[in-house]
C-alpha cells in the first residue's frame, strides 16, 4: 500500500505531469500526420529522454504512442490515409462513414474504444503481466509461423472486393517483401545492385505511398466530389455510449485479441487491428454493411489496436523481450534510466511498475479530451479546399518518408508506391491487402525457414507441439470454409429438387 | 614582407604535403566553428543510437559545438556507413562505425571498407557470450563443448542474429577454434538477439551466442544461463560468467564494437582534437554510468588503436566468413 501512494507521489511529480501532457500532444500531432507512425514518435523522444527522470522519460513513451495510435485514426476517417499502419485495416471503413456525414461518430468511435482498449490492455497487465508472459514465452517459430498464416488469411476477410483479387494484392505484398537481404538466408535477392534495396522495403513508405499518394493522384484525376453539407461538428462522444452498448460483445473480443496479439513478441498493433476487425467481419450479424459506413468494425479493431500497445509491455518489462517495435525502444530507455527489466522490476521496484500502471491509464483518460480537441481542428480539414489541401499532404508524405531514415530513397519509394497504388485501385484491386502482405511477409518467411531449420526439414513439428496444433487447427480450417460453404450451397439446392 | 612570408609558409607546407590538410583549419580559426554532424547507419532507439547520441551529447559540452545525431539507415548498414566515406573530411561530418564494416565487403555487399575512414576512436566493444536455456543439462561451457564434440553434425542447433550477422560468425569462429567444422553447429537465423533469446526460452534453441547484455533480461528472469564470453577477460558487470580461455583453454575472442570516425583525408589537428574529446567523453562519469546503466562493454581506443582494432576484426571475421561459407569471391 505504502508502494501505492510512493507510486502516486512518483506520477505527480510536476515533471513527470508536464511530460505526460507534452507528449501528449506530440503523440497526437506525429500520429494524425500520415507518414510519422507511432514508431517514429517514440524513436523521436529516445535522445529526450536523456534529460528526464525515470518515470518522467518512461512516461512520455507511454503517453506519445498511445496518442499516436489513436490519432492515426483521423487522417484514415478525413482522407482516407492512415495516419500509422494500425489505422491502415479499417481505413475504407471510417472513410465511408465521413461520406455518410457521420464523421463525428467514426472519429469518437476512435478516440473511445481506443480508451477503452488502452484501459483494457493495461488492466490485462496490471492483473495477468506473469500469465501473459509465460504464453509469450511458450511461442517458438512454429506457432509464429501459423499466427502469421492466419494474419494473411485476414486480407480476403478485409477486402470488398472479389477474394480473387484481394488475394492478387496480399501476394504482390508478398512479393515486394522478398526484396533485400533482410531474409533466413542473408543473401540480397531483388535489388538490382541498389545498396538502397538492401534492407528491403519498409511498411511506411508503401503505405504512404500506396494511401496517400495515390489519393492525391486520383484527386487529381478526378472532378471534385460535392462538398460535404456544410454544417457544425456534432457531439463527439455522443453515439458512443449506444455503440459500446450495441457491440458490446465485439468491443470486448477486440480487447482481448488486442491483448493476446500485444503480448506475443514481433506482433503489433497493426496486426491486432487486421485480425480483429477481419474477426468481427466474420463474426458479425451483418457483414454485408462492412465497408459501407458500418461501425462495428471500427469499434472491434480501434479497442484492439491500443489493447495491443498495452500489453505488449508485458514481456518487455517482464523479459526485455520487445512486444513490437515501441517496446523495442522502450526497452533501451529502461535500461538507460536503470529500471531494468525482469522480475525484480516488479518486487524490488514496486512503485515504479505502480507508478506506470498510472501512467497508462492517466494516457488513456487525457486522450479523451485531448483528442476532441484534436478532432475539432482536424476535422476543419473537410472544409478546405481541395487544391490547398493536396499539396500539403504530399509535402507532408515527403517529409514523413524522409525522416524515417534521411535516406532520399524512401521518397523515392513513396512515389514509387503512389503509382502501384493508383494502378490497383484503378483495377479493383485492394491496396489494404497489399500492406497486409509487406507487413506480415517477413514473418510469414521468417518463421517457417527457420522452424524447418530447427526441425532439419521435417513438417510434422508444425502439428505436433500443442499450441501450434491448435492454430494449425484454426488456419486449416479457415482455408476449407469458404470451399465448405460453396459445396454445401452446391448440394442444397440438389436436395431440394430432389 | 608579412604576406610574402605567409606564402613562404604556405609553399613550405605545400611541399611537405600538409598544405591541402591544414588550409580548412586554418581558415576558419579553431575547430569546430559551427555544428557537426554525427551520421549513425542504425535507426533511432536501437544501442547504437543511444550510444552515439550520448557521446554527442557529451562532445558538444566538450568542444562547444552542437553534434548533432543523423539517422542514416537503408542498405542494412550500407547506406549510413557510406554516407560518413563520402562526407566532405572537413570535420564537420562524422559518423558511428560498427563491426559490419569490417563483415559487408567480404559478403559482397559493398566495396565500401575500413580504408575508406580516418579512424577516431573506439568507444565500445561488447564480446559475445554463450547462453543456454535454464533447464539444459550442460552446467558449464566444458560440458556444453564435449556435447557439441560429440554431437552428429546439425544436431545443435544456434541462434542470435541473421545469416552471417556479427552473432553467427563468434559460433563459427569458435567452433573453428575447437577444430570442428563452422556448420558443426546449424544456425538459425533470427531478426536479433531478442527473438532468439526468446525462443531458447520457449525451448526451441539450444544455444544463442548474443552478447550478455541483449541476454541480460532473460537470465536474471532465472529462464537462461550465460555458460562463458568470447572475451580475453571477464566483463566487471557480469563477473560470474567466465571466459573461453579460462574454461577451455581457447584464446579464441571477438564482438560488436562501435567507433567514431570521418571520412578519409581529414585534417590532422582536427582529427586529432576530436581524438582527445572522445578520449575525455570516453572518461567521463556520464559516460561510464550511461554505459554501466546498458551493460555496454568498455573499451578504449585512439585513431591508431581503432587503425589496428579495425585490420584485427576484419582478418578474423574474413577468415570465419570464408570459413563458414559467406563470403564471396
Amino acid at each position: 500500500m505504502t508502494e501505492m501512494l510512493e507510486a502516486f507521489r512518483l506520477v505527480a511529480a510536476p515533471d513527470v505531469l508536464i511530460a505526460i501532457m507534452a507528449s501528449a500532444v506530440y503523440g497526437l500531432v506525429v500520429g494524425s500526420l500520415p507518414g510519422l507512425s507511432a514508431t517514429m514518435a517514440t524513436a523521436l523522444l529516445v535522445p529526450v529522454t536523456f534529460y528526464l527522470s525515470p518515470i518522467a522519460a518512461v512516461a512520455t513513451i507511454i503517453t506519445a504512442s498511445a496518442m499516436a495510435i489513436f490519432s492515426g485514426d483521423i487522417p484514415g476517417a478525413l482522407m482516407r490515409i492512415p495516419g500509422t499502419p494500425a489505422s491502415a485495416a479499417y481505413t475504407d471503413e471510417s472513410y465511408a462513414m465521413t461520406r455518410k456525414g457521420q464523421a463525428e461518430l467514426a472519429l469518437g468511435a476512435g478516440l473511445w474504444f481506443s480508451a477503452i482498449g488502452g484501459i483494457v490492455g493495461t488492466l490485462s497487465l496490471v492483473l495477468m503481466a506473469p500469465l501473459l508472459a509465460e504464453m509469450a514465452l511458450s511461442f517458438s517459430t512454429f506457432e509464429y509461423f501459423w499466427l502469421a498464416f492466419l494474419g494473411l488469411m485476414c486480407a480476403t476477410l478485409v477486402a470488398r472486393s472479389s477474394p480473387i483479387k484481394a488475394i492478387a494484392s496480399m501476394l504482390l505484398g508478398l512479393l515486394f517483401a522478398c526484396v533485400g537481404m533482410e531474409n533466413p538466408g542473408g543473401v540480397p535477392r531483388f535489388t538490382f545492385g541498389i545498396a538502397d534495396l538492401l534492407g528491403g522495403i519498409e511498411v511506411i513508405p508503401a503505405l504512404v505511398g500506396v494511401f496517400a499518394v495515390s489519393e492525391v493522384m486520383r484527386a487529381m484525376t478526378t472532378p471534385e466530389p460535392p462538398p460535404l453539407p456544410r454544417r457544425r461538428f456534432g457531439s463527439i462522444l455522443a453515439g458512443q455510449w449506444g455503440l459500446t452498448k450495441k457491440y458490446q460483445w465485439p468491443m470486448w473480443r477486440g480487447n482481448i485479441i488486442g491483448i493476446i496479439i500485444g503480448v506475443l513478441p514481433g506482433a503489433g498493433a497493426d496486426m491486432a487491428a487486421w485480425v480483429s476487425y477481419a474477426m468481427s467481419k466474420r463474426f458479425s450479424k451483418e457483414p454485408e454493411k462492412f465497408g459501407t459506413g458500418h461501425p462495428e468494425g471500427l469499434v472491434e479493431a480501434g479497442a484492439s489496436n491500443n489493447a495491443s500497445l498495452a500489453s505488449g509491455w508485458v514481456p518487455a518489462l517482464l523479459f526485455g523481450i520487445p512486444g513490437d517495435t515501441i517496446t523495442a525502444i522502450a526497452i533501451g530507455v529502461l535500461y538507460m534510466k536503470g529500471l531494468n527489466p525482469g522480475p525484480t522490476l516488479f518486487t524490488e521496484r514496486a512503485s515504479s511498475m505502480y507508478a506506470l500502471y498510472i501512467i497508462f491509464v492517466l494516457a488513456n483518460i487525457i486522450m479523451i479530451p485531448l483528442g476532441i480537441i484534436m478532432i475539432r481542428v482536424a476535422s476543419l480539414v473537410l472544409r478546405a479546399p481541395r487544391a490547398a489541401v493536396m499539396p500539403v499532404i504530399v509535402l507532408l508524405c515527403a517529409v514523413g518518408a524522409f525522416a524515417t531514415g534521411n535516406n532520399l530513397f524512401s521518397v523515392l519509394l513513396v512515389g514509387m508506391f503512389g503509382i502501384v497504388g493508383f494502378v490497383m485501385e484503378r483495377n479493383g484491386y485492394p491496396v489494404a491487402a497489399m500492406v497486409l502482405g509487406i507487413v506480415m511477409g517477413t514473418m510469414v518467411e521468417q518463421s517457417f525457414v527457420t522452424s524447418l531449420i530447427k526441425s532439419d526439414g521435417d513438417v510434422l513439428p508444425f502439428f505436433e507441439r500443442p499450441v501450434s496444433s491448435v492454430l494449425a487447427a484454426m488456419a486449416i480450417a479457415a482455408l476449407l470454409w469458404p470451399a465448405g460453404v460453396w459445396v454445401a450451397r452446391r448440394l442444397r439446392p440438389a436436395e431440394a429438387a430432389r | 614582407m608579412n604576406q610574402f612570408t605567409r606564402r613562404g609558409a604556405l609553399a613550405a607546407g605545400a611541399l611537405a604535403g600538409i598544405a591541402p590538410l591544414a588550409r580548412p583549419a586554418l581558415g576558419q580559426g579553431r575547430y569546430p566553428a559551427r555544428p557537426v554532424q554525427v551520421i549513425v547507419p542504425w535507426g533511432a532507439g536501437g544501442g547504437t543510437d543511444a550510444t552515439a547520441r550520448i557521446v554527442a551529447a557529451l562532445l558538444e559540452k566538450e568542444m562547444g559545438q552542437p553534434f548533432n545525431v543523423v539517422n542514416r539507415t537503408g542498405g542494412s548498414g550500407v547506406v549510413g556507413h557510406a554516407a560518413i566515406a563520402q562526407a566532405a573530411p572537413d570535420g564537420y561530418t562524422i559518423g558511428m562505425l560498427t563491426v559490419e564494416i569490417c563483415m559487408m565487403h567480404w559478403q559482397g555487399l559493398t566495396e565500401l571498407k575500413r580504408t575508406a575512414y580516418t579512424p577516431l576512436a573506439l568507444m565500445n566493444e561488447d564480446p559475445p557470450g554463450v547462453q543456454v536455456n535454464a533447464s539444459s543439462p550442460h552446467r558449464d561451457i566444458k560440458s556444453l563443448a564435449d556435447a557439441i564434440k560429440a554431437s552428429r553434425p546439425g544436431q545443435f542447433k544456434a541462434s542470435g542474429t541473421g545469416q552471417g550477422g556479427i552473432w553467427h560468425l563468434a559460433l563459427a569462429g569458435w567452433l573453428g577454434a575447437m577444430g570442428l567444422r563452422a556448420d558443426h553447429v546449424r544456425w538459425v537465423p533470427s531478426n536479433g538477439a531478442a527473438p532468439a533469446m526468446q525462443d531458447l526460452a520457449a525451448g526451441g534453441l539450444d544455444i544463442v551466442t548474443c552478447s550478455v547484455p541483449e541476454a541480460r533480461a532473460i537470465i536474471e528472469a532465472g529462464r537462461a544461463r550465460s555458460l562463458a564470453i568470447m572475451a580475453p577477460q571477464r566483463n566487471p558487470q557480469f563477473a560470474s560468467v567466465p571466459t573461453l580461455n579460462e574454461t577451455l583453454g581457447i584464446s579464441y575472442s571477438t564482438g560488436a564494437w562501435r567507433g567514431m570516425a570521418g571520412p578519409l583525408n581529414m585534417p590532422r589537428e582536427i582529427a586529432q582534437a576530436l581524438t582527445a574529446a572522445m578520449q575525455k567523453v570516453w572518461n567521463s562519469q556520464e559516460f561510464k554510468d550511461f554505459m554501466n546503466a546498458r551493460g555496454f562493454g568498455m573499451v578504449w581506443g585512439d585513431a591508431a588503436g581503432l587503425s589496428a582494432h579495425m585490420e584485427r576484426t576484419d582478418a578474423t571475421l574474413g577468415a570465419a566468413m570464408r570459413e563458414a561459407g559467406l563470403a564471396r569471391g
